[in-house]
Formats: C-alpha cells, sequence, structure tokens
C-alpha cells in the first residue's frame, strides 16, 4: 500500500513538473504545446541512451535532458513564433508525432517498440527497499526548485512582459518588449522542464518504450493546469496531483463496471479524461486556484515598484 | 523510374482522397476561426458509419451520404456543445476542447468496436496494367467519387446562397453580418458541412485500407498538411495541398521507407511555414 501511495506520488510529481512547464507558456504567454508528450519523450530518450549506452553518470543523463528538451523547443518554434498561435498548435502536435516514429523505428539507436529497459536507477543499490521513498524526495526538491523559479518568473519584470505578450502581442511589441525572443525562451525554458521531467520517468520506472508518451500525456496536462487555474504555478501542481487522483479514481471505478472488456475500460477511462478536460474548459474556465492579477500601482501615491 | 511514376500515380490517388476532409477542416477554420482538431475522432466515426451502412446493403454512394450525415450532425453538436461556446476566449482553448472532444469519439468507436482492423467487403478486382504501371480499378473508382465530391462542393460554394453565405462570411464576418447574413446560421452549416465532408474522407480514406479507432487520428496530420500547405481558410488550396502532400507521402516510402510516411506532413508544414507562411494560394482564397 505504501508503495502504491509513492508510486502515485512520483508520477503525480513528474506529471506536476509537466504542468509546470506547460503553465509558463500557456499561462504565461498563451502559446501552446500540444507535443508536450514529445518533449517529455525527447528528455526520456536522450537521458535513458547516454546512461544505457553511454554509461554516463545519471546526474549528467538530466542535465542531458534539459539540454535537448530546450534545444528541441527551439527548433520548434523558430518557425513558428513568428506566426499565430494556432499554427504553433499544428506544429508541436506533429512535433510529438514524429518523436514517437523516430523512437519506433530507429531500432539502432532506441531498440524501437521494445523500448529500453534497463535504464540505471539513482543509488538502488544502496537505497534497497527505501529506493521509491528517497527517489520521491530527489523528485520533490526538483519540483521545488521548478516551482520556485517559475513562481519568482511569475512575479518578475519578465513575467509581466511574458503576460503583457498574451494579452496583447502588438502593444507589448509597441512597448519596447522583444516578442518574439521572449516567446522562443519561454517555450524553450518549458520543453526543458518537460525533458527533465521525461528523465526523472526514465530512471524511476527503468523501462521507456514509445507507447508510453502517447498524445493521451499531453490531454492529461492540459487537464492538469485548466483545472488548477491557468497562469497560477501553484494551481499547475494542484492540478497535477488532482489529476493523479482522478485518474487512479477512474481506475478502480471502471473496475466495478460489469461485463466490459480491459479495451473496453481503457476506452472508457480515456473518455472520462477526455470530457472531464471539456467540462472543465466549459465550466471553470479560470480553475480552482485562478491567477491573481496584481493590481497596477498608483502613480500619484507612488506605491511599490 | 517506372517507380517514381508509379508512385506519383498512387500520390494521386491518395490525395484525391486526402482532399475531401482537407477542404472540410479549412471551410470549417476559414468560417469559425479555430483548427479543429477533433477532425481526426469525426473521420473515424464517419468511416465506422460507413462500414456500417455499407455492412447493411448499401452501395458506395447511400454508404457515403450515411458517413455524411453522421459525421455532420455529432461534429455539428460538439462545435455547438464544446468548441463554439470557447471560441470567445480564443481560438486556443476551442483548439484544446476539440482534441477532448476527437479522444472522445475515437474512444467511443472503441467502445463499439474494439480495437480490431475491419475492411470494407468490396469484391475483388484484378489490377489493371498499362507497361509496368498498375492501376486498381477499384482505387479509380474511389479517386473519381473523391473528385465528384470536390465538384459537388466548388459547385456549392460558387452557386448557392449558403455556399455565398460562408465565403461571405469567411472573408469578412462584420461586413457579412451587416449585409443580413446570419453569422450564427452560417457558423452552423459550416460545421455541419465541413464535418460531414470530414466524415466522408475517413469513410474514402477506409475503402482504400482498413478501419480501426485509430483511422483518424493517423490522417489528422495529412490533413493539417494539407490546408497549412496551401493556405489555412483556402478550399482550391487545400486540394492543391493534398494532392502534393499525397504525391510527397507516396515518393518518401521509396527514399525512406513507409513507417516515415506519415512525417512528411509534419515537415512539409514546417516547411511551408518557414518559407511562405500564408500556404502556396494564400490564406482565405475560399
Amino acid at each position: 500500500m505504501l508503495n502504491y501511495l509513492l508510486f502515485i506520488a512520483t508520477i503525480g510529481s513528474i506529471y506536476g513538473l509537466l504542468a509546470l512547464g506547460l503553465n509558463l507558456i500557456w499561462g504565461g504567454t498563451g502559446m501552446v504545446n500540444l507535443g508536450l508528450a514529445g518533449f517529455f519523450a525527447v528528455g526520456a530518450y536522450a537521458s535513458a541512451l547516454v546512461t544505457t549506452t553511454g554509461h554516463w553518470p545519471i546526474p549528467a543523463g538530466w542535465a542531458l535532458a534539459l539540454v535537448a528538451g530546450g534545444a528541441a523547443g527551439l527548433v520548434v518554434t523558430l518557425s513558428t513564433t513568428r506566426l499565430r498561435e494556432d499554427y504553433l498548435a499544428i506544429v508541436t502536435l506533429g512535433f510529438a508525432e514524429v518523436v514517437r516514429l523516430v523512437a519506433s523505428n530507429e531500432i539502432w539507436l532506441t531498440k524501437g517498440t521494445d523500448g529500453i529497459s534497463g535504464i540505471p536507477r539513482p543509488w538502488k543499490a544502496e537505497l534497497g527497499p527505501n529506493f521509491n521513498a528517497a527517489y520521491l524526495v530527489l523528485l520533490l526538491v526538483a519540483l521545488a526548485v521548478v516551482f520556485g523559479l517559475m513562481r519568482r518568473i511569475d512575479r518578475s519584470p519578465y513575467g509581466r512582459a511574458l503576460r503583457a505578450i498574451r494579452e496583447d502581442a502588438q502593444v507589448a511589441q509597441v512597448a519596447g518588449k522583444p516578442v518574439l525572443r521572449f516567446k522562443a525562451q519561454a517555450f524553450a525554458l518549458s520543453a526543458a522542464i518537460a525533458g527533465l521531467a521525461g528523465a526523472f520517468y526514465g530512471h524511476f520506472t527503468s523501462y521507456i518504450a514509445p507507447d508510453l508518451f502517447l498524445p493521451l500525456i499531453t490531454v492529461y496536462i492540459f487537464l492538469a493546469v485548466a483545472s488548477g487555474g491557468i497562469g497560477s504555478p501553484i494551481g499547475a501542481l494542484v492540478g497535477a496531483y488532482l489529476l493523479m487522483t482522478l485518474l487512479e479514481s477512474a481506475r478502480f471505478l471502471v473496475e466495478f463496471i460489469p461485463y466490459v472488456t480491459a479495451v473496453q475500460r481503457a476506452a472508457l477511462k480515456e473518455l472520462l479524461i477526455a470530457v472531464a478536460l471539456i467540462l472543465v474548459l466549459r465550466l471553470m474556465p479560470r480553475g480552482l486556484l485562478p491567477e491573481r492579477i496584481p493590481r497596477a500601482p498608483h502613480p500619484q501615491t507612488g506605491g511599490t515598484k | 523510374m517506372d517507380l517514381v511514376v508509379q508512385a506519383l500515380i498512387n500520390g494521386l490517388v491518395s490525395g484525391a482522397l486526402l482532399a475531401v476532409p482537407a477542404i472540410g477542416f479549412t471551410a470549417m477554420f476559414a468560417v469559425l476561426r479555430f483548427p479543429n482538431f477533433s477532425v481526426s475522432g469525426v473521420a473515424t466515426l464517419g468511416a465506422f458509419a460507413g462500414y456500417l451502412a455499407y455492412g447493411a446493403g448499401l452501395q458506395m454512394v447511400g454508404s457515403l451520404a450515411a458517413a455524411f450525415a453522421v459525421a455532420g450532425i455529432v461534429g455539428l453538436f460538439l462545435d455547438r456543445v464544446a468548441h463554439m461556446p470557447l471560441v470567445r476566449q480564443g481560438a486556443l482553448p476551442a483548439a484544446i476542447a476539440s482534441i477532448a472532444s476527437g479522444l472522445v469519439l475515437e474512444n467511443v468507436v472503441r467502445l463499439g468496436f474494439g480495437n480490431d482492423m475491419r475492411g470494407y467487403d468490396r469484391p475483388i478486382a484484378r489490377d489493371v496494367r498499362w507497361g509496368d504501371i498498375r492501376f486498381n480499378p477499384q482505387q479509380l473508382e474511389t479517386m473519381a467519387v473523391a473528385v465528384a465530391i470536390m465538384l459537388a462542393v466548388f459547385a456549392a460554394l460558387a452557386f448557392t446562397r449558403i455556399g455565398k453565405a460562408m465565403r461571405a462570411s469567411a472573408d469578412n464576418p462584420e461586413l457579412a453580418a451587416l449585409k443580413g447574413i446570419r453569422p450564427q446560421r452560417v457558423a452552423m452549416m459550416a460545421s455541419f458541412i465541413g464535418m460531414g465532408l470530414v466524415g466522408m474522407g475517413g469513410m474514402l480514406l477506409g475503402l482504400d485500407s482498413s478501419i480501426d479507432p485509430l483511422t483518424g487520428t493517423r490522417i489528422l496530420l495529412s490533413i493539417f498538411a494539407a490546408a497549412v500547405l496551401g493556405g489555412l481558410g483556402s478550399a482550391p488550396g487545400a486540394v492543391l495541398g493534398a494532392f502534393l502532400i499525397g504525391m510527397a507521402e507516396e515518393l518518401s516510402v521509396l527514399v525512406v521507407g513507409s513507417p516515415y510516411r506519415s512525417a512528411v506532413g509534419f515537415f512539409a508544414i514546417l516547411i511551408v511555414l518557414t518559407a511562405r507562411p500564408r500556404g502556396l494560394l494564400g490564406e482565405r482564397a475560399f
């Protein structure tokens, strides 16, 4: 039971990382990344490959996952940041598909659909049965660091500039903000966080395969961010754990439905998540913990800078 | 050389099939102003509706009509209930909701039919040979139907009241509204006809191979690529884009092998957006 809870908390925290990353661009600049699962996979594969066949130390694998995710993010945005957001949506969706194709077909590198197994778990030998708890602590530390960074960005002049871009990119441009550069930076940072989340995932389960990075994960994370409150980092975190609760309850719930096959159970579960996302967007567009927009300081009294 | 010619001919056939849902997608984009990702689920739904009708003894035309009607009605319902109320907040919330509704449809089909592949029970026909080039009469028949559908759509856009109203709304919604064109009605027609075309497209592509719950998801990128290549919102552009994507996909099989066929759409989109963001025929030429 304890191991089950630790497992859920760990996956929930990995979703938390993804949600923080998505929130930075969706809440921050109004861009979306429909290829989140792809960047997640890039990080997972990058770290898995260099730590298994390359025998790199695990922290180096994590660092590489960050860099690989960010670099992939830059490549995708370079051709699309000049354009409207709906093009970016289409391109990112395609990106995730191509990542999955490459992972499934470049067998010499990725072992194809068999996946990569035996990804080293950090200090597994020393920790023994305490591995799951220790890994969760490590992950929570990483989550706290990313969360702190997001909060800091959120409240910094940089974060305000990002939100100005979200509200009206033209006005932000006129006000002298380098809109394109900021958008590309935010997207790359967000993709890097997704890459890191992928590395954490791979070194936890010790096994990755193309089928673990289906577009469904992207839908999960959108549900997490939308239900928590778009534009609020704490909302993204709360949303991620809520999502995990919903996923697990759905799993138990469909077990109790009689006369359905395993395929139908899986279909029902996906159906439920998709309907939940539509309902959240329609009925609670601001989420549980809405973004708080601070009042502008009064010009006469000075106020805070 | 013959291989290339054969690939180009196959590309023309699959391009014609792809053009039908691409016109539907681009027409909806022109009027409703958001990329509707639920085309994946709607195409699957259309393919299965057509499959059931065909199995029940309807001929190809009747089955296509069934695919059109089911996909059109369900697509219209989803647009009304889930997507259009969100467009007021911007194109992105609507687009995200449409991903979710595509997933809903995919799983409704999976609930009913499972994950097995199914094929339309068509009589087997011998390939027609012309030198080293082969034609399959059934493929040609499917292609002819697709071309007929395209011609009908273009005639409707050019000559009927609703077609003109849709073009006017796509071009300038405010001006169209001033002229007494009711935006609500035009939006509903765009959803119904656009999704109907997507449903027929799902069935046409299914006739050529087989169908399963992921049929629509597999062609999603190709549909987007066709529409973006031609210029989002342009119906003639979507047709041109569909033929180009169809041929590029078939040629890619010769160069990089069939697994990467579905990556062609993605790279086509990237190249077009970098070099000529408004597409070959420009946006809103519809």
